[in-house]
């Protein structure tokens, strides 16, 4: 397929004559080569990041249950992905609350802070969930917890929110009173 | 005067009679074979749950010890079967823990299973031993305490890539101190931790664990301990490959790894830290079955592995194997006969891995004993294709995914019609194939014509017309399961072609140009057919014969329509009750 041009015509955001990294949304029914990666459940398109010298193909719709892998599979390598940030790539972690019957997922992208997590997780749950402070002690009923890339099981808040997201591997928020007694 | 053998000779004669083929044909030699045989059937296989009903089974098999049953179609694999659609084990379960209390094994693949159904199965049969979920869900770590605590004799507890609600590891405590007879525990597939002093107990305890495939959460650390305890491990699945800078963790787990001399598959793999691989090396030489799909792993290092794999009969990698690993392979795997190479990247058209059709052509050169393949790429060609065909006309499962939907031959831009007629032609055998890339009704015709031993055919973005559709179901004998998602394949070929579906298990049709009206006739014309229209939107216009179904699933079946489908689905029996 012929990768045409479109620069001098395209429709972009910014000043005339400026570069611009910002994405573009297309949608194209014709799938088409594109470097673009991104999560199985976005439904719109976003342009590829190299959108600097040459202009970016068109991107392809994401097809259902394409290519013929299964989720489970999808799932594990969409996790490895989160360890780099991308552009248009969620960061998804399970989340399980003790006495829950179903798990949940967040995109940890999403929030900029434990405060944020929290009150999604808040909402989520229809609980409240507080952290723990070495002076008053438990605040709430339900505590947060997170897996960490070594398989231990750490209390929310210690680390600053930038590596904690990176080394988040799944949530659990668990009773307060468990947590005190292990 | 007819001159027979006496019962006890012929139920003696039978008992070597193992296939289900073969004891189908037994019992239509005459009526007192048909219920000889009866009596004396252990094992049932039902390859589409609604294609009979638990008490028919019942009523001529009275004696069943071990039965395996599947439910959705096998595009649910994919997310195209909606939530709800069915294969519910709960009927089954039921009505088999009142019919059959010496029941053993129940294998179950693609369905649906509760709790409640998990509780009933560890209470009702004293005896069972065998509990395969493969691919299922609708259960938590609650129904497997429950199998924990009860099933005295289980042997095989097999998890395989089941969705579980994980509510906690502590299930795995429920099995008693006293039990010792497991033999085989998959549970690669749960997310949580599960208890680890509950797991080395068990384990220290068990002397006939030949299989272990332990989850994620196992840490690296903690391996070795469980090798030292059950040095007599054959297939182990490890948990996450990785660990802190520890090297105590590394010479603990080689040495572990020594200790084990009867390992002859690997799997697990997750998270793999380079450093720890030669850990395992000293198993190698003797792995038939090496599963490092989840590991990203690139040359060299997967190279350096495989070279020292000389045994290995089967190996499903990542991509990251690339051309160069996989001409290693065809070097040192000469007792190869399955591999499957899935993608690492499923979007990227360039993704960072040289991996094209060169790496296959290499391996289907230098594996003589190649049989069967899954092999995602980005790139194919007519010549490969064919060259692949010549080399290895003993393949029976041929499954090739070009990632790029109606991608055609890289060199001469034409679709890949020869290349798949090459593969159905030369390789007489093959009872599975998968197509992609650019396709036109062309190379159904060759389908057709060679593919009679075919059983199993995936179809997705090919074709040109109902034509292709007609060549495959008037031209492949012994098609059983046909799957099409996105070609335009209608109404004209599949009505000429009812009878041919009474004598498959089942035909899939997504996105595809199926009217209405055709499901009606369909309908209509074979009684013994459930034909059912997934309408998932809502759109559906049944009185509008020319309307298009977005997905129909027809099978045969003895058991008339279901009486657990959702709201979506259409049938004739609803449409017509709906209308008096």
């Amino acid at each position: 397929m012929d990768l045409i041009n479109f620069e001098a015509t395209e429709l972009r955001l910014g000043l005339p004559g400026s570069s611009t990294d910002e994405p573009e949304i297309k949608s194209t029914t014709s799938p088409v080569n594109t470097n673009k990666r991104s999560s199985p459940e976005m439904d719109s398109n976003v342009s590829d990041e190299n959108g600097s010298s040459r202009s970016p193909p068109p991107t392809k719709a994401q097809v259902v249950g394409w290519p013929p892998v299964r989720s489970y599979r999808k799932n594990i390598l969409q996790g490895r992905k989160s360890d780099q940030p991308e552009m248009g790539s969620g960061m998804y972690v399970k989340v399980s609350m003790d006495g829950a019957p179903y798990l949940r997922k967040v995109d940890l992208k999403v929030y900029k802070s434990y405060g944020e997590l929290l009150k999604g997780l808040q909402e989520m749950f229809k609980c409240i969930i507080g952290l723990y402070s070495e002076r008053e002690g438990y605040k709430s009923e339900h505590a947060p917890t997170y897996e960490d890339k070594d398989g231990d099981w750490m209390l929310l808040g210690d680390v600053p929110w930038e590596m904690f997201i990176t080394s988040c591997k799944r949530l659990r928020i668990m009773k307060s009173c468990e947590v005190i007694e292990s | 005067m007819v001159y027979s053998l006496p019962e006890e000779v012929l139920e003696h004669v039978f008992s070597f009679i193992v296939s289900d083929k073969d004891r189908n044909v037994v019992s239509l030699v005459c009526k007192s074979w048909y219920e000889m045989e009866r009596w004396c059937r252990r094992r049932i296989f039902v390859g589409n749950c609604y294609a009979v009903s638990p008490s028919i089974m019942i009523r001529r098999f009275p004696e069943v010890r071990c039965v395996e049953l599947k439910g959705k179609p096998h595009f649910a694999d994919f997310n195209l079967v909606p939530e709800g659609w069915g294969g519910y084990a709960c009927s089954w379960i039921e009505e088999m823990s009142k019919a059959y209390p010496w029941l053993e094994e129940i294998r179950l693949k693609r369905m649906v299973v509760t709790d409640e159904s998990l509780e009933l199965i560890s209470t009702s049969f004293k005896n069972f031993r065998v509990l395969v979920l493969s691919s299922c869900e609708g259960f938590s770590t609650d129904g497997l305490s429950a199998i924990a605590a009860n099933c005295r004799n289980l042997r095989v507890l097999d998890l395989q890539e089941s969705e579980v609600m994980d509510l906690s590891g502590h299930w795995l405590s429920h099995f008693p101190e006293t039990f010792t007879s497991i033999e085989s525990l998959n549970m690669s597939c749960l997310g949580s931790e599960v208890s680890f002093s509950a797991l080395e107990r068990l384990v220290a305890r068990s002397p006939n664990l030949k299989t272990l495939r332990l989850n994620r959460s196992v840490p690296l650390g903690k391996l070795s301990t469980l090798l030292h305890l059950a040095p007599q491990l054959v297939e182990l699945g490890t948990g996450a490959y990785s660990s802190g800078i520890r090297s105590d963790v590394y010479s603990s787990l080689s040495k572990a790894f020594l200790g084990c001399k009867e390992i002859k598959g690997l799997s697990g793999f997750w998270d793999v830290d380079l450093s720890y691989l030669p850990a395992f090396y000293s198993v190698c030489s003797r792995l038939t079955t090496l599963n490092l799909s989840y590991a990203t792993i690139k040359s060299p290092d997967i190279t350096k592995v495989i070279s020292q794999c000389p045994n290995l009969q089967r190996l499903w990698v990542l991509d990251h194997i690339e051309d160069s690993g996989l001409n290693a392979l065809a070097l040192s795997c000469k007792n190869l006969q399955e591999l499957r190479v899935f993608p690492s990247d499923m979007y990227a058209a360039d993704a960072n891995v040289t991996l094209t059709e060169q790496g296959l052509v290499s391996v289907s050169q230098g594996c003589t004993k190649l049989q069967s393949v899954l092999y995602f790429c980005h790139q194919m060609s007519n010549s490969a294709l064919i060259t692949i065909a010549k080399n290895r006309p003993n393949l029976t499962c041929f499954r090739l995914c070009i990632i790029e939907p109606r991608t055609p031959d890289y060199l001469t831009h034409e679709p890949l019609d020869i290349g798949f007629g090459a593969i159905v032609k030369h390789c007489k055998n093959l009872n599975r194939l998968s197509l992609s890339g650019l396709l036109t009704d062309r190379v159904f015709e060759y389908i057709g014509v060679h593919a009679k031993k075919l059983d199993m055919l995936s179809i997705a973005f090919a074709g040109d017309s109902d034509l292709g559709l007609h060549y495959v179901l008037s031209g492949c004998k012994s098609l059983k399961k046909l799957e099409i998602r996105d070609c335009p394949f209608g109404d004209t070929a599949l009505l000429a072609n009812v009878a041919k579906l009474a004598t498959m298990r089942s035909l899939w049709m997504s996105s595809c140009a199926v009217s209405i009206g055709a499901c009606k006739i369909l309908s209509q014309k074979m009684p013994m057919l459930n034909v059912e229209v997934i309408d998932e939107n809502g759109t559906l216009d049944s009185k509008l014969d020319s309307c298009l179904v977005e997905k129909l699933y027809v099978y045969r079946t003895v058991a008339g329509p279901r009486s657990d489908m959702p709201g979506y689905i259409w049938t004739m029996d609803r449409d017509s009750s709906s209308r008096i």
